[in-house]
């Protein structure tokens, strides 16, 4: 197989999820890169089959029938594919790559000293390895040692990552948690006869006597400290390590994953990791502050490249493991409350039976909404799960001061350090939505409501939504092929739906009074009347500079309160969406008429 | 008489039934291949290793860790009783003295040199697992577990709480639309899982509890009865592990459905008989479904044997509608359309038609909306 970018033309690309295998074909057309194919089937991890392969490759089977094109070679061992050769370029492939999330994905679990240091250090970097972190244990937990010990030995981690410390300093608290995870001697999920691996990122002083401690239960990988000092995080080596033990002992032990990692010559990503990747670099390529949400059936994850302090991109990622659509969606409404669910709600409903119908989608997961009321009451739920997975993803995507900045001896004492939130929503430029309740939405302009909504999206903004959850593919492509998985995510990947205008000013200004004027190339195209929404059409796809003017000397749109704000933009499917509601949307300011009003003036029927 | 719901639930009024009896760590399977057994019978037993203590002692003496070192009266591997001397220090030209006794019997298992702790390691518990439904032994795994045959029938619920359990069955004189009053739970239901109804009023479940009942079998439950008899709501369907006195299965769902005369007619073919139950779900890939077991087929020789395999759609076949508007509905398949139909919510999505038997209105269905019965 070639991993020459130059000389690709074919490439076949699976995610093999939980659920579903799903294959698409990437393919250099005169038009260039293009997504030209796709087939799925269900993943066959678990008993009686137990081989993901077979599921791979009727995933392929289903897109050579499409397609046309004879991608296989009927040797399913060694090597299943056929390759491309100049003489015979309508068969085959070039390169096959693949991530995974079968199994329940990469599973962890994190110790560190101090809660918002080192064990948030280590959560952040587990999460951006494409990990579900089970449980982040810091020294100073409240539990007696022996719940502690019960906990970890309940969790069978794929992977426990030991962090704490900053070089030169604490020492003994670092061993007392290797001592705990010595007591537990957690067991690895798969590979029985296997050692656990633990990864060990802390204080280097203390590196030699946590591996001794561990030797006799674990494999132990000593990398460079995650928090070599107080205002430094170093999460690159700690990553780079966690990906090394998913390849070398979760993958390969999964079903069938052995004969899976020798059909590609690149190495299979967890899928989270691979989302990440096209997020980030996506983002660093076109300067823009993006943030990703991927609502699924259990959990959500949140992707954000956001600027820190000093101007560089930051990525952060976030899984809120119980905020979903289908299994978890009882959980939602146990988080939210069901008035908050209510609250987004056209019509009346009675909370019994609010909680009754989620209970059942929750119990029947693969049932979906017949009526448009029912389908507004997921909506609803959505736009409270992004919002609550939004809140953690905020908490956790934090930056830390440069060493530059004085700290005060409380500071010290307190072991408190400069954190601040990335993330910014007045100076968010595109926001992505993917899972089947954004993606599938019967109108797009639905999806860009439940972004809206569930984000309080302020300033302009870009609404998005991934057509049918891409990005895994094209993320461990663009490891390979950066520019051809780039032009695939705009052309066939991203819908563009709308862009938001959504200034915030004091609530002393009155529901009614203008309060933003929208030009176009000059010429005054609608304005932003405060606590109302409604739609400006734009031509699609045609870019136009926008200018934005407060009427009001204290309306903020991003550039400052009170001042015009100069963006240029491509308009998608809607045009402008006005969103003269403030934030933060107020519980008050809700009825159902409201929404009523909120439903039609953005013509969602 | 085959019926069977797709996705998954199964009702197999005459079928092989077999269930694996794990270990959770090894230990020694206590019964042969080809032996009886009844419900209760131990078949495996283990020793679990009891919880470990870490004394940390250079802070519970106020010495040094090397002090800790010096002092050990101990060394990793000793078996010690609640009081032993574990470590002696004296200080200050023996003015100081202090000496640290163990807490509980155990076993030192760790003495860390660096920060002088201690890890003492109490006695292992012993475990046993029960059969869970009698029948005969038919596979051992030498130290792990065992598999159990036997026929009988075969019912998964759709959503349940509480563990395993095993009593007779006792069907209550009500209707399959009846919401179980306190008034309708007999005196003496000691040991006795409680069946029919559509719902019960928390009252109730409350009055079978204290009557002794072991488990519950109805149609379906308000959600805030639910969390008002196990004291909070539950966040995610991954159940069985609550610490419950009744276990409690329902076979439809969450609000007021009425039991399915179908598992009505089987649990009283049943009534009075022994029955296995257990309220473990996980609505996950990998689902498990509450269950019940009743290893006998008396009554039920009219019925042909079943298979578990699941069956499909089909034009003539029975289904229950699972979502608004029909939600709880029977109804029978009168057309399959092959293409994507737009439903009013505007999706595009493969539906059915079919006719509802409580008013012969045919209705258009999103086929992932229908169980068949």
């Amino acid at each position: 197989m070639r991993t020459d970018k130059d000389n690709l033309k074919t490439v076949l690309v699976t995610d093999c999820g939980s659920t579903t295998t799903k294959a698409l074909l990437f393919q250099k057309t005169s038009e260039g890169w293009r997504k030209t194919c796709r087939g799925e089937a269900p993943t066959t991890v678990e008993e009686p089959v137990a081989d993901v392969t077979v599921g791979a490759l009727n995933a392929f089977t289903e897109i050579q029938e499409v397609s046309k094109r004879t991608l296989l070679s009927g040797d399913e061992v060694k090597a299943p594919f056929q390759i491309t050769t100049a003489d015979n370029a309508s068969h085959g492939i070039d390169l096959y790559l693949s991530t995974s999330s079968a199994g329940g994905g990469l599973q962890m679990m994190v110790t560190g000293i101090v809660p918002q240091m080192t064990t948030e250090s280590a959560e952040r970097a587990a999460l951006g390895a494409g990990a579900i972190v089970l449980e982040a244990l810091s020294a100073d937990d409240k539990r007696d040692d022996h719940e502690q010990i019960e906990r970890i030995r309940h969790l069978k981690p794929d992977i426990v990552l030991i962090t704490g410390g900053v070089d030169g300093g604490s020492v003994s608290h670092v061993e007392e948690m290797a001592e705990l995870i010595l007591a537990a001697s957690p067991r690895p999920r798969f590979g029985n006869t296997l050692q656990l691996p633990i990864i060990f990122a802390g204080n280097k002083d203390a590196a030699e006597e946590v591996s001794r401690i561990l030797a006799d239960i674990a494999q132990v990988s000593v990398v460079e400290n995650i928090r070599p000092t107080l205002e430094v995080e170093n999460l690159g080596p700690a990553r780079e390590e966690i990906h090394e033990f998913f390849l070398t002992h979760v993958m390969s032990h999964s079903p069938g994953y052995d004969k899976l990692l020798s059909w590609t010559p690149v190495p299979v990503m967890p899928t989270p990791a691979a989302v990440g990747d096209m997020v980030s670099g996506y983002a660093k390529r076109q300067k823009k502050q993006v943030l990703c949400a991927d609502i699924g059936g259990a959990t959500t994850d949140v992707f954000s490249v956001f600027k820190n302090e000093e101007g560089k991109d930051v990525f952060n990622r976030t899984v809120s493991a119980n905020l979903g659509m289908s299994y978890s969606v009882a959980n939602v409404l146990l988080e939210a409350g069901a008035d908050r669910i209510k609250r987004w709600l056209p019509y009346e409903i009675e909370e019994s039976e609010v909680r009754d119908r989620l209970r059942n989608k929750m119990i029947r997961p693969t049932s979906i909404p017949q009526t448009k009321e029912d389908l507004w009451l997921e909506q609803a739920v959505c736009r409270e799960a992004l919002r609550l997975s939004l809140e953690h993803h905020r908490s956790l995507a934090v930056g830390l001061s440069g060493t530059q900045k004085q700290k005060g001896i409380s500071d010290i004492f307190s072991q408190r350090t400069n954190r601040y939130q990335l993330v910014d929503m007045m100076k968010l430029d595109l926001v992505i939505g993917s899972g089947g309740v954004l993606s599938h939405a019967p109108e797009r302009m639905q999806a860009a409501l439940m972004m809206l909504d569930g984000f309080e999206l302020t300033g302009v903004t870009e609404i998005t939504v991934d057509s049918i959850f891409m990005m895994p593919h094209l993320g461990v492509f663009s490891s390979i092929h950066p520019e051809a998985a780039e032009e695939i995510f705009v052309h066939d990947c991203l819908i563009h739906i709308a862009h938001a205008i959504a200034p915030v000013f004091p609530s002393g200004i009155s529901n009614g009074k203008e309060i933003l004027e929208i030009r176009a190339e000059g010429k005054k195209i609608g304005v932003v009347v405060a606590g109302e929404v409604m739609t400006i059409p734009l031509k699609e796809g045609v870019e136009v500079e926008l200018e934005l003017v407060p009427l009001h000397k204290k309306v903020d749109i991003g550039a400052g309160i009170g001042s015009t704000l100069l963006k240029r933009i491509t308009p998608g499917l809607h045009g402008l969406i006005l969103d003269g509601r403030n934030r933060p949307l107020q519980d008050t300011s809700f009825s159902v008429e409201n929404q009523q009003h909120v439903y039609q003036s953005l013509g969602v029927s | 008489m085959s019926r069977v719901l797709v996705p998954g639930l199964k009702i197999l009024p005459r079928t092989e039934i077999r269930k694996r009896r794990e270990l959770p760590l090894e230990g020694s399977v206590v019964v042969e291949v080809g032996q009886n057994v009844t419900s209760d019978q131990v078949v495996a037993e283990a020793n679990v290793p009891g919880e470990l203590f870490i004394l940390r002692l250079p802070e519970r003496m106020g010495i040094e860790s090397f002090e800790v070192i010096e002092g050990m009266k101990v060394k990793e591997g000793d078996e010690v009783q609640k009081g032993d001397l574990l470590c002696e220090h004296s200080g200050l030209f023996g003015l100081l003295h202090t000496r640290f006794q163990a807490p509980e019997s155990g076993t030192i298992e760790f003495i860390a040199r660096k920060t002088g702790h201690v890890g003492l390691r109490l006695p292992a518990k012993p475990i046993t697992v029960q059969a869970y439904m009698a029948g005969v032994i038919e596979e051992v795994d030498a130290g792990k577990g065992c598999v159990i045959v036997n026929k009988g029938t075969f019912i998964q619920g759709i959503f349940g709480v509480g563990r395993e359990c095993t009593g007779h069955l006792h069907v209550l004189p009500v209707e399959n639309n009846h919401e179980v009053q306190p008034s309708d739970i007999p005196d003496d239901v000691r040991g006795a899982l409680l069946a029919g109804g559509a719902r019960y009023t928390l009252e109730a479940l409350r009055v079978a509890e204290e009557r002794g009942a072991k488990g519950i079998i109805t149609g379906s439950i308000d959600d805030s009865v639910l969390a008002g008899y196990l004291g909070y709501e539950l966040g995610i369907a991954l159940t069985g592990d609550e610490d419950v006195a009744m276990t409690l299965i329902i076979t439809e769902g969450f609000g007021f459905l009425a039991l399915s005369d179908h598992i009505r007619t089987l649990l009283d073919a049943h009534n009075g008989k022994e029955a296995s139950i257990n309220g473990a779900t996980q609505v996950r890939a990998g689902a498990i479904r509450p269950e019940i077991i009743i290893t006998s087929t008396e009554g039920l020789e009219h019925l042909s044997d079943t298979s578990d395999e699941e069956q499909g759609l089909r034009v003539g076949g029975e289904v229950r509608i699972i979502r608004v508007p029909y939600f709880g509905k029977r109804a029978t398949i009168t057309e399959l359309p092959h293409e994507e139909e737009q439903i009013d919510t505007g999706a595009h999505t493969r539906v059915l038609r079919a006719k509802l038997s409580c008013t012969e209105e045919i209705v258009t269905v999103p086929r992932a909306n229908v169980e068949l019965f």
